[in-house]
């Protein structure tokens, strides 16, 4: 019966899907707040720029939050 | 297009102009709410596919090989290519606001037709339009801002008129949109209590997310969520003590002033201990109460009971003054068109488009969404019954404090209330009165919780979704409070700076609080005139804001119709050119009744000349109680005047600016437009 289940041709892209779907929707809610993805900032560096230090989780963090909200109005009314 | 494409669009369209038949032409019946979501939801579909594309393919001629700012400037912070279904939620989330849920609430008045169809017309034609071609021209501009575009294609004079009202319309929104929280908390311990809570909340969240779990932001927002809804539960508690609820019972006056103190600290505070946690929370309630009203409004389904159209398009409405034209065209800014979306679509979004040709999705696209929100509070304005509508919008000094004598005086204005409906919806919503609760947000209040408490709870919790619903909007109006002073410090100290260099010093702290104090005092002084004033407030102010508003979309449009017509595209000026004509006409006709109407309830000017010359015969005018508010009102009424005048000539300036540039495009036979990136063929990085 297990062994069937896993063998459903429309399972895994579905799985598949899911995953995608959710990645999406959290990076969406953080973007929202003005925080992009941390990873993709790594692997930015790390390959373009490999002589620049990579900022920790933190100080990306920190750094993101001063950017949002130190100058000027991102929102509407 | 296929046979199948074809025959989708078809039906559609034959949907789309059935439900709005429905909308307009129903007289006397009362329809339903799905109506105008149906013609609303089929309306946006056509305009993107049909307009929306159209802009995208020959008006902007989006490249799709052309590489963005995103890929030019990649440095994984600012400028990062970013899904476009990610950067629509974001895009989405920067421009929605208070903006689109209190102005369709105010055109109720005349009935849910003319709100409906301008919300509708507006975005399709003017809203949407302004927000992609701003993206669109800021992405070829690395994502420059809207005041460098213009400084950069218009010149520094341009540009420095420009800069100077944005100021000014940051300030009236700043002060307005204070006045929508006052208006809904004065005397509400309940509510009072519940957005106070929020504070230590938010401090809270930020001491947990810099120093227990940094960056954790789903934790952080659920213990906030879970914290918000117990001090919200609680706070019925508070509301039927009699010994706790007189502590948390404010006059409008002191409301204004804890207000004006809280936007000085908390704006000098690091922004993670209040700023960024209370934004996170109010960035995904925003979302979700939308979210939870669409779901509410189409499980539930409810008839509409204001009229279509009601007598008060003549202008002489109590929820604002003035006739339909131009009046219904300012009142709903947000939701049809808004400038301030023009400083969204050139700040964040176009450093992280991928691709040009997802800019009519996401600036476009984002926009009708914006609309959705609007048509949504026009649903839940009008689903309450008319005549506590009116008795919630119309200043005290129209109806008087008592639900007797306000109950007789609406159903001498012909919609019909008696005493006991208003007392019935004060407690069912567990407020002590409704009457004169002006300012649009407790009037949403009221349609909100009538729609969710059908769904959950019925009566019962009607009381808490009223209070969910006033806090979701107090939350956000806070944050923008406290983000709204920031951005007005920068510039202030931006413009004084231009004389004494020294004050562009951003690190020193004398400069910061001179600014900030700068900064809240313009404001806050609006502010409480507004709150003093029973005939003004809202009535006198949200026109301001309003013509504000829509003078920056007009000064964002004719910078597209110049930008056009340097790229030599002027063949599809008129894209641009149209709405910015209608919002010029709008907008200069509006401002120059503010300052010179003949009725003292529209023009600022009659309105102080009628209070001067009973000063000068020593005679009161209510609501003047002594001589010193007489003259208050007079100069109040002085300063208000100067605004709308000041605005007005902003625009008149930057319209000959942009008439004398589109002369000198004209007269060069080679576009002239100053674009970055175009030597740039394909996806080249920085």
């Amino acid at each position: 019966m297990r062994k069937a289940m896993t063998e459903l041709p429309w399972r895994r892209p579905v799985a598949r899907g899911l995953t995608t779907l959710l990645s999406r929707i959290k990076e969406t809610s953080r973007l929202m707040v003005g925080i992009p993805d941390y990873d993709r900032y790594v692997e930015h560096v790390s390959t373009h720029h490999p002589e620049q230090p990579i900022m920790s989780y933190r100080d990306f963090f920190d750094n993101r939050q001063q950017a949002r909200y130190g100058t000027g109005m991102k929102r509407c009314c | 297009m296929n046979a199948l494409a074809r025959l989708l669009w078809l039906g559609i369209a034959a949907l789309g102009a059935i439900a709005l038949a429905v909308v307009a032409l129903s007289r006397g019946e009362t329809i339903n709410s799905v109506w105008l979501v149906a013609s609303a939801i089929c309306t946006y579909l056509i305009a993107y596919r049909f307009y929306g594309l159209f802009i995208g393919r020959a008006v902007m001629q989006v490249d799709a090989n052309r590489a963005t700012p995103a890929y030019r400037h990649n440095d994984g912070l600012d400028y990062v290519p970013t899904n476009r279904y990610v950067l629509f939620g974001h895009h989405f989330a920067a421009i929605a606001g208070a903006g689109p849920l209190v102005g369709p609430v105010l055109a109720a008045q005349m009935g849910y037709l003319p709100g409906t169809l301008w919300i509708l017309a507006g975005v399709v034609f003017a809203g949407a339009v302004q927000d992609s071609l701003v993206l669109f021209m800021s992405t070829r501009r690395d994502g420059r801002s809207l005041g460098e575009i213009i400084r950069s294609e218009m010149g520094a004079t341009a540009g420095g008129i420009a800069l100077i009202g944005v100021f000014l319309i940051m300030i009236i929104i700043l002060a307005v949109l204070a006045l929508v929280v006052v208006k809904a908390l004065a005397g509400s311990p309940w509510g009072a209590f519940t957005v106070m809570a929020t504070i230590p909340i938010a401090i809270i969240m930020g001491l947990y997310l810099r120093f227990v779990r940094p960056g954790k932001i789903a934790e952080m927002s659920i213990i906030g969520f879970v914290l918000l809804m117990a001090a919200l539960s609680y706070g019925r508690s508070v509301a039927e003590s009699p010994t706790v609820a007189p502590y948390f019972s404010y006059s409008g006056e002191l409301l204004a002033i804890m207000l004006i103190g809280y936007g000085f600290v908390a704006s000098v505070l690091p922004v993670w201990l209040l700023l960024a946690p209370r934004d996170y929370l109010s960035t995904f309630l925003k979302i979700g109460a939308i979210a939870g009203l669409a779901l509410g409004i189409l499980l539930v389904m409810p008839p509409l009971k204001m009229a279509a159209v009601t007598r008060f398009i003549d202008g002489t409405g109590p929820v604002f003054s003035g006739a339909l034209f131009p009046f219904l065209f300012i009142t709903i800014a947000c939701g049809a068109v808004s400038g301030f979306h023009a400083l969204i679509s050139s700040g964040t979004t176009p450093k992280m488009i991928e691709n040009e040709t997802q800019i009519p999705f996401v600036g476009y696209g984002g926009m009708l969404m914006e609309s959705f929100v609007a048509i949504m509070a026009m649903v839940a304005a009008s689903v309450i019954e008319p005549g506590v509508y009116f008795a919630m919008n119309s200043p005290s000094g129209l109806i008087g404090t008592d639900a007797a004598k306000a109950a007789a005086m609406i159903g001498a204005w012909g919609f019909t209330v008696t005493p006991d409906m208003l007392t019935d919806a004060a407690r069912n919503v567990g407020e002590t009165t409704v009457l004169s609760r002006a300012g649009g947000a407790p009037t949403l209040a009221v349609g909100m919780a009538e729609i969710f408490s059908n769904v959950l709870g019925g009566k019962a919790l009607m009381g808490f979704w009223y209070h969910f619903a006033i806090l979701f909007e107090a939350l956000f109006i806070l944050t923008a409070v406290d983000a709204g002073t920031r951005a007005c410090r920068f510039m202030v100290q931006d413009m004084i700076g231009a004389a004494f260099p020294a004050f562009r010093n951003t690190e020193s702290w004398i400069n910061n609080l001179l600014a900030t104090t700068i900064a809240v005092a313009m404001w806050g002084y609006i502010l409480y005139t507004g709150v003093v004033d029973p005939l003004g407030g809202i009535n006198t102010l949200w026109p301001l804001f309003g013509i504000s508003n829509q003078m920056l979309a007009g000064i964002a449009l004719i910078t597209c119709t110049v930008l056009l017509f340097k790229m030599k595209r002027q063949k599809y000026a008129w894209v641009a050119a149209t709405p910015a004509l209608w919002l010029l006409i709008c907008t200069l006709t509006a401002g120059l009744q503010k300052v010179f109407h003949s009725d003292p309830a529209i023009g600022f000017l009659s309105h102080a000349s009628r209070f001067g010359t009973a000063l000068a015969e020593g005679k009161l005018l209510a609501p003047a109680q002594n001589i010193g508010q007489m003259r208050q009102i007079v100069f109040n009424d002085y300063v208000d005047a100067t605004l709308a005048f000041v605005f007005v000539l902003v625009v008149v300036c930057i319209f000959v600016f942009g008439l004398l540039e589109i002369g000198r495009a004209r007269a060069n036979d080679r576009p002239t437009m100053r674009e970055i990136g175009a030597e740039q063929a394909g996806i080249v990085h920085a």
